[in-house]
């Protein structure tokens, strides 16, 4: 019950740039680099950040659609990431993805029913094609669409339909975890909140877990338990989300927080000052030295240009990853050693 | 032009079954396509030569001339009311004669294409698909071939054995499956980013049934598209192969054999030419105007209407 | 010259003729930016706010649409009755627009000085007033254009291809291009949407600037409300092809009176956090088969017979506040 559902401890994720006739190797996208946490059952987890945070290659990565270059990934207590065929498979069963774009996560050529049955072919979980038939409708009456739809295609079906569609191929393996990248962000707002009540009620009913990837704060303070902030492929702070957004302590978070467009006076007053003094988001191919916010942070000191940060927890729960946050901790090694104990020992 | 509305699929209220998917689908490409005149020229053009091919027997006034036939007292005689195109030097009736050879045209460009076509999508499939090294070897053996003109391999090749059809039609498609192997390889290429790709992957579906069920049904228009303009292409090419005597061998009616005969009695007896000649022609603008048209609807299919 | 109105759009129908038949895409569409105002479009997909974008630039392609009846007004002059020279003349000079995606409207293959240049040159040679300008005179107007919207070395910049930038280093790029002309109206389709949160805070921070500095009027389209609340001073709420609600933006989002407006506003998710609501029941109707009356009152929780029957008019609440809805006509408003 305490042991959590899924651990992810140092992972790395490199991509080669490959140049040439040959093929030749240059450099690489370090799109994740040493990413720690932890999902418990039961819980929605959010990671937020910009482009080129490595957030989403950190949801694809642990679904196996990408092969970590390093580090483990640890579901259910078994290692993942050196999985043979067959438990691969019955990996793939147990956890599944979301697409963002509604658009290209349905093949345009195949029917809703196709689509759907697709899982069900691979997995053999259906006898016959009657029985298909039946767990397709009862699929579709789950992410609240009619079965009237099972022989449409994409094109007639509207952002937030297609994304029900995604939601019901997700669903249909009978998964225990999802990684949901960024699922309503192509979407209208009104059309958004269904679909976020459709995830919440479905967490609930089918005791789902959830990794939550996201750009949108104000979403992900909405339904997420704990969320973790990235920037460029490492994790720079992670907490309690109530108390990320109340007391947001890394000059990145509040840079983030405060640059969110708001509707209404509360919001505006909640929001932190920003503590950035404008430039570009770096990229993941040559990232900054030390830590990777220091070129636009207004507290950088020397020291931030010379180190990279250890992420430290600094009061319960609640990590952070900034040399001048943790002045007033002791930054020894030992307390980095004691975060990773915390997650492989419990 | 009449407003009819018709029903819209996306409406909730109605049950749709997969008969009404089916038309809806059909409809729209339809209208897609009989918007634009060209396309319906040249489906016209293709359609009706396929027409008097199958039916070749009984459109034309002397089927039993189109081979091996002889009528000395009527060689050489210009068109007329009994021969519509004349009659050629052994006395057959040039108009049955053009009619079979479409026959053999047809049947020439359908053998090419149905043996070229699955061969070259098949690698292109795999070399686009999983890239690396086998993409390398496969698209670098392709550049070869393409590399090689036509028309000067199949002569290579029909030159070196004893002449037939059959050999000038393994001939062409020895080197037609290069075309679309590369166009697959570059669809492929593409689409396999796509999320919907991806998202196949984390079900865990096998490579095979990605390639069949999720990448090749987004190639088809493409490879329709090219296999209609390769088929005028594929026509010429057999017509030349025979026009230089490697193709159809007499008393076949090729047109390409017909034209080679017929120019040495030019231009006195013009019409042993002048019909086969015109007869290629329509056939492949036939078949241009129509893959033209096939590739105008496709490209608005894309754009979103 | 003594108009008040930069643009006018009055009553303007617009129809397209598809596969299943018409579609009536939009329905007496009515909005108007005063000179100097910067003014909200805001509609969630599909609701028109594109297609009455391209009707005011001259941009849509007739067949297959149809504009059944309406009047746009740039400036005093009818844009429907303008032929493409004319128009041609004033885009890129008295109009200018801003994309969504800075990637799609920059050319690959040109660098940004060139782009840039070119832009100036267009103007010079479509403006009656000008001598042409001499290269140096471009080049440094093209310069003194990316200095403007803080573009770190301009010089250097000149000569990047739009693939070597960041996404927001090419949105200024474009802002540059936008307003080297000087114009006097410029329409923004969703700036900042394609880029990340931070930078899009930056971009219409400095948007907000330029534009408060030489005072051109402004229509910002886009579906994120919160960029509305923070960059506009009036704005039109629009579904289905029909306008709904109108208010200074203040007013508008401290107390929507639309039953869209409303179900809109509550959507959307809150930094302070708590439950999303419950959207709004129901989806966008279908543009063919239009019902009578006011679209929305299929998915509205407060709708009454009248609603399916006749288009509710504009009842004018305060000055610039004006709802189309019949839940406030004969309430002491006036109607339209």
């Amino acid at each position: 019950m305490n042991e959590p559902l899924l651990i992810v401890d140092n992972l790395v994720k490199y991509f080669p740039i490959r140049v040439g006739f040959f093929q030749r190797q240059i450099g690489d996208v370090r799109a994740v680099e040493g990413v720690c946490l932890d999902i418990r059952s039961g819980e929605i987890f959010g990671l937020v950040g910009e482009s080129g945070s490595g957030k989403s290659t950190v949801g694809k990565t642990i679904v196996r659609l990408f092969k970590p270059t390093s580090g483990t990934i640890h579901f259910k207590g078994k290692d993942v990431t050196k999985l043979n065929a067959e438990n691969l498979r019955s990996f793939k069963k147990d956890a599944q993805m979301v697409f963002q774009d509604p658009k290209s996560s349905l093949n345009p050529r195949r029917s809703i029913k196709s689509t759907l049955e697709d899982p069900l072919i691979t997995h053999k979980i259906a006898q016959n094609g009657n029985n298909r038939t039946k767990i397709v409708r009862d699929l579709l009456r789950m992410v609240e669409l009619s079965p009237n739809y099972m022989y449409k295609y994409p094109s007639a079906l509207s952002g937030g339909q297609r994304q029900r569609v995604a939601i019901a191929r997700a669903l249909a393996v009978n998964p225990s975890f999802i990684v949901l990248d960024e699922p309503t962000s192509a979407l209208d707002v009104s059309v958004q909140a269904k679909i976020i009540r459709l995830l919440q009620k479905l967490q609930i009913e089918l005791q789902l877990s959830y990794l939550f990837i996201s750009h949108d704060l104000s979403l992900t303070r909405t339904i997420t338990s704990r969320t973790a902030v990235m920037y460029v492929g490492r994790i720079y702070e992670l907490a309690f989300t109530e108390e990320l957004f109340i007391k947001p302590l890394h000059p990145y978070t509040r840079t983030l927080i405060s640059a969110v467009p708001v509707i209404s006076k509360e919001e505006r007053l909640v929001r932190p000052i920003k503590q950035s003094r404008g430039g570009e988001v770096p990229s993941p191919v040559t990232p900054p030295k030390g830590c990777a916010f220091h070129p636009r942070c207004s507290l950088a000191d020397t020291i931030c240009f010379q180190q990279l940060p250890d992420l430290l927890e600094v009061m319960p729960g609640h990590f952070v990853r900034c040399h001048n946050v943790s002045v007033n901790i002791k930054s020894t090694k030992e307390r980095g050693n004691q975060f990773v104990k915390s997650f492989r020992g419990n | 032009m009449k407003n009819k509305n018709r029903i819209s699929l996306s409406d909730d209220s109605i049950t749709v079954t997969r008969w009404m998917s089916f038309k809806d689908r059909v409809g729209r490409s339809w209208y897609r396509f009989r918007r634009n005149p060209i396309s319906l020229a040249g489906a016209s053009m293709v359609f009706f030569v396929i027409f008097l091919a199958i039916f070749a027997p009984y459109v034309t006034p002397y089927p039993e001339q189109a081979r091996a036939f002889t009528d000395l007292e009527n060689t050489f005689q210009p068109p007329s009311r009994s021969h519509w195109f004349g009659t050629d030097e052994v006395g057959r009736d040039v108009f049955t004669r053009v009619i079979f050879g479409y026959r053999i045209s047809l049947m020439m460009a359908a053998v090419v294409l149905g043996i070229s076509v699955p061969f070259g999508v098949m690698l292109g499939l795999i070399s686009g698909y999983f890239g690396g090294r086998i993409e390398t070897i496969i698209m670098r053996i392709t550049d070869v071939f393409l590399a090689l003109p036509a028309l000067v391999m199949a002569l290579a090749i029909c030159a070196a054995f004893t002449p037939t059809v059959e050999k000038a039609m393994l001939a062409v498609a020895s080197i037609w499956w290069t075309w679309h192997c590369r166009l697959v390889n570059a669809i492929t290429r593409s689409i396999k980013t796509e999320e919907f790709v991806q998202a196949s992957k984390v079900i865990g579906d096998s490579h095979l049934r990605i390639l069949f069920k999720d990448i090749l049904p987004n190639c088809a228009s493409a490879i329709m598209v090219k296999v209609t303009l390769d088929a005028g292409f594929v026509i010429l090419v057999g017509a030349g192969l025979s026009f230089l005597g490697l193709g159809v061998q007499p008393p076949k009616p090729g047109l390409g054999t017909m034209i080679s005969y017929g120019a040495a009695h030019l231009p006195t007896k013009w019409w042993l030419t002048v019909f086969p000649s015109f007869a290629i022609f329509f056939l492949i603008l036939g078949f241009n105007l129509l893959g033209d048209g096939l590739r105008d609807m496709l490209d608005v299919e894309s754009e979103g209407i | 010259m003594g108009d008040p109105y930069m643009l006018e759009i009055r009553n303007l129908d617009v129809h397209f003729r598809i596969y299943e038949g018409i579609s009536r895409v939009l329905d007496g569409v009515s909005l108007y930016v005063a000179k100097g105002e910067r003014v909200g479009f805001a509609g969630e997909t599909g609701c028109g706010k594109t297609v009455t974008m391209k009707a005011v630039m001259g941009m849509l392609k007739i067949p297959p649409a149809i504009i059944p009846h309406g009047e746009i007004f740039l400036d005093g002059r009818d844009v429907l009755k303008m032929s493409q020279r004319e128009l041609q003349r004033i885009k890129g000079t008295e109009i200018s627009m801003i994309f969504q995606d800075p990637m799609n409207a920059l050319n690959p293959v040109f660098t940004i000085g060139e782009q840039l240049c070119d832009v100036i040159r267009f103007a010079r040679r479509n403006r009656s007033s000008g001598v042409n300008l001499s290269k140096k005179e471009v080049y440094d107007k093209a310069i003194a254009a990316l200095e403007e919207v803080r573009l770190p070395d301009p010089e250097r910049i000149k000569n990047n291809y739009p693939l070597e930038l960041s996404g927001g280093m090419r949105q200024r790029a474009l802002i540059a291009m936008a307003l080297v002309n000087e114009p006097s109206f410029l329409i923004a389709d969703e700036p900042g949407t394609a880029l990340d949160v931070t930078i899009q805070a930056q971009i219409l921070d400095l948007l907000s600037e330029l534009v408060k500095n030489r005072r051109i009027s402004v229509l910002l389209i886009t579906h994120n409300l919160g960029v509305i609340q923070e960059t506009t001073e009036r704005v039109y709420i629009m579904y289905a092809g029909q306008v709904v609600e109108t208010a200074p933006t203040a007013v508008l989002f401290n107390n929507p009176r639309h039953p869209y407006t409303q179900g809109l506003l509550a959507s959307v998710p809150r930094l302070t956090g708590g439950q999303i609501a419950e959207g709004i029941p129901g989806t966008v109707p279908d543009y063919i088969n239009t019902h009578f009356g006011c679209r929305f009152h299929p998915r509205c929780s407060h709708v009454m017979p009248i609603c399916s029957q006749k288009k509710p008019p504009f009842t004018m609440l305060e000055t610039s506040q004006y709802v189309a809805c019949y839940l406030y006509t004969n309430k002491g408003g006036q109607n339209e």
